[in-house]
């Protein structure tokens, strides 16, 4: 158990090593990281002065090297936009979006697995087909639609939800979402849902052919027991790691929906990043994902290899 | 056109197999079931059996015939601007005009019009986009999953490094450095898409390496280009269409999605995210501009979805499921 653990991790930071040679080389791809970083109007030596700031004058090993000992210890350059460390800003935006990602899960928790769990003991009835055409569903809109439609409909003719922005209130020393955040949260939480309801069916599907569960009734075990008992618990340990997948998928794949509406999260910090060609925000940005996503993974695949005893080797 | 059943040129040995009482069902079947007619027949069984499958085949070629016959079927020019019908709601609403059916943008654009061009520009990211990342990645998962030892495993660390990354947000920064283009963008999901084919090609061709035919190809002195070119390829044509179709529906949904951020096509260019970005700020009091262009979004993934399906069905046997 301790050698799984331990060779998933040192997998784990490879895979950070990686992304830090990617992110690095990225703004290299175009030949001059400068001409990104500056405006077309810029006189031959401002541009020459700011290569010499940032110091792209230097040969690229040498440039390599300093990123990459700065990267490790989280210090990737002053955003150019707020001429703050690019790191306190993203720390500064992470709870939004952990918030929204947080509330998409649980929606889509909630929502989907028992959807699943319904069709998958009842192929061909009509919450099977209700759950199979939400399936699909989830993986055709596009969210972004979704959330203009749900603006249209919730906020302009209904008036119950915000248009945009995020707001919360404190109990007790807790920041606490407010309805600001169903909306995104719910626009966010399809594709998870669909993927949910897709997973858990036919993880029922095919727990309930198995010789196990026909030795439970044989033995006249009661239908909600042989559910409760044998095929939900078999069904919940896969879904642990479609589970984490999807939570790194919701951290980091919130840039619509934090833009349509102002969502102060890391995605909207992006995608503004992007447009005032702030790289040294956004390389930041997409390393933190990365970190993320890899930690989510290697914590879903321990605790896979705890609640799964075969999947250790 | 062949179906990925069993490799043609291998034959049972008419030694003790064919003598035996197991040898001679599986190749009667087959015999019965080879030719063009039989294949399509087949197709046509499978279709009719499966009504989800001709409903996203139709959705499909009704996409692919509006990309390439829009200049015919689009009643106006899509890049045509007359501020006087600006803003022109959609038919069935009050307002409207059989004239603009699905009502004009902010600049007085047939909406039907540009979404009809607007499928060109999807096709052509998806279309080429899976070419790229399906012949590469055929290529080195091929490879990767024949050689096997460090040449695998480094192919294997490259793959894994890059589908460990939140892919939203690379290709979100790969775009906003090299630019938008339509080319910038093939090339962008083309690559990006890559570990993705070699991962399904290596894990097909490491269960088809100890497969029977296989063994069988090599103990009659087969080379390893034939093995590779008669006996594996052939039957990773199932997986792969299957897999193109969803990755070609996928691209489509991020094509999209970059233009919506604006990092797509250029904005001059009729493409579905463009229409969606650029009717988002009249949401609330023109709302057709942005929501009905993300229908055809919709309809082109619906259909690719149906399709995979069906495909998957088709083109595998193994995975068919038995419907009564």
């Amino acid at each position: 158990m301790q050698r799984y653990i331990l060779s998933r991790l040192i997998q784990s930071v490879f895979i950070l090593f990686g992304v830090l040679f990617i992110v690095f080389f990225m703004l290299q791809m175009t030949g001059d990281p400068v001409s990104l970083l500056i405006s077309r109007h810029s006189s031959p030596e401002e541009v020459e002065a700011l290569r010499e700031e940032l110091g792209f004058n230097r040969p690229l090993p040498v440039q390599f090297v300093s990123f990459m000992s700065n990267a490790v210890t989280g210090d990737f350059g002053k955003s150019i936009r707020y001429k703050q460390p690019a790191m306190d800003l993203i720390i500064e935006r992470l709870p939004a979006t952990v918030e929204l990602a947080t509330i998409a899960l649980l929606i889509s928790l909630i929502l989907g697995i028992p959807l699943g769990l319904i069709s998958g003991s009842n192929p061909g009835s009509f919450w099977d087909v209700l759950s199979r055409g939400t399936g699909l569903l989830g993986q055709t809109i596009p969210n972004f639609w979704l959330a203009l439609i749900l603006i249209l409909v919730f906020s302009v003719h209904l008036g119950w939800f915000p248009t945009f922005g995020r707001n919360t209130w404190t109990f007790m020393g807790m920041t606490l979402p407010t309805r600001s955040v169903v909306l995104p949260a719910f626009s966010l939480a399809l594709f998870t849902m669909g993927q949910l309801v897709r997973f858990t069916r036919s993880a029922v599907m095919e727990i309930r052919s198995e010789d196990f569960v026909r030795t439970a009734y044989s033995k006249g075990i009661a239908d909600h027991k042989v559910y409760i008992r044998h095929i939900l618990r078999n069904a919940a340990i896969p879904l642990i790691s479609i589970i984490g997948v999807q939570f790194g998928y919701l951290l980091s794949g919130s840039i619509y929906i934090e833009t349509i509406f102002s969502w102060p999260g890391l995605g909207n910090l992006l995608a503004e990043s992007i447009g005032n060609r702030d790289f040294a925000m956004v390389q930041a940005i997409a390393f933190f994902s990365s970190f993320v996503v890899v930690a989510l993974n290697l914590l879903t695949d321990i605790a896979y290899a705890v609640a799964d005893p075969r999947i250790r080797y | 056109m062949t179906i990925p059943t069993e490799p043609s040129d291998v034959q049972p040995s008419p030694g003790p197999s064919s003598t035996g009482p197991t040898g001679t069902g599986l190749s009667v079947d087959l015999v019965q079931e080879r030719g063009l007619w039989a294949f399509i027949n087949l197709v046509r069984r499978l279709l009719v059996r499966d009504k989800a499958g001709i409903v996203g085949l139709v959705m499909f070629i009704l996409v692919v015939v509006s990309a390439v016959f829009a200049p015919v079927l689009a009643p106006h020019d899509p890049l045509k601007q007359n501020l006087r019908f600006a803003k022109d709601p959609p038919a069935w609403s009050e307002g409207g005009s059989i004239k603009y059916p699905l009502g004009t943008d902010n600049l007085g654009r047939d909406i039907l019009s540009r979404m009809i061009y607007g499928s060109r520009v999807s096709l052509t990211v998806g279309f080429f986009g899976v070419l790229i990342a399906s012949s590469l990645g055929i290529v080195i998962g091929l490879v990767s999953g024949y050689a096997g030892g460090t040449t695998d495993n480094v192919i294997m660390g490259g793959v894994n490094l890059v589908l460990a990354l939140p892919y939203l947000i690379f290709v979100v920064f790969i775009a906003a450095i090299l630019g938008s283009s339509l080319i910038n963008v093939v090339l962008i999901f083309g690559f990006t898409d890559i570990p993705i084919f070699v991962r399904i090609t290596r894990g097909e061709v490491i269960k088809m390496r100890t497969a029977g035919f296989v063994e069988s190809a090599k103990s009659i002195g087969a080379t390893d280009g034939r093995i590779i070119f008669r006996h594996i390829l052939p039957n990773l044509i199932g997986p792969i269409v299957t897999l193109a179709t969803f990755e070609m529906s996928a691209m489509i949904f991020y094509e999209a999605g970059l233009g919506f951020l604006g990092l797509s096509v250029p904005p001059s260019v009729p493409s579905w995210g463009n229409m969606l970005a650029s009717g988002r700020q009249y949401l609330v009091i023109y709302p057709w501009i942005a929501t009905i262009p993300g229908l055809a979004i919709i309809f082109t993934g619906l259909g690719m979805n149906l399709l995979g399906d069906w495909l998957r069905d088709v083109l595998d046997p193994r995975m068919r499921r038995v419907k009564k």
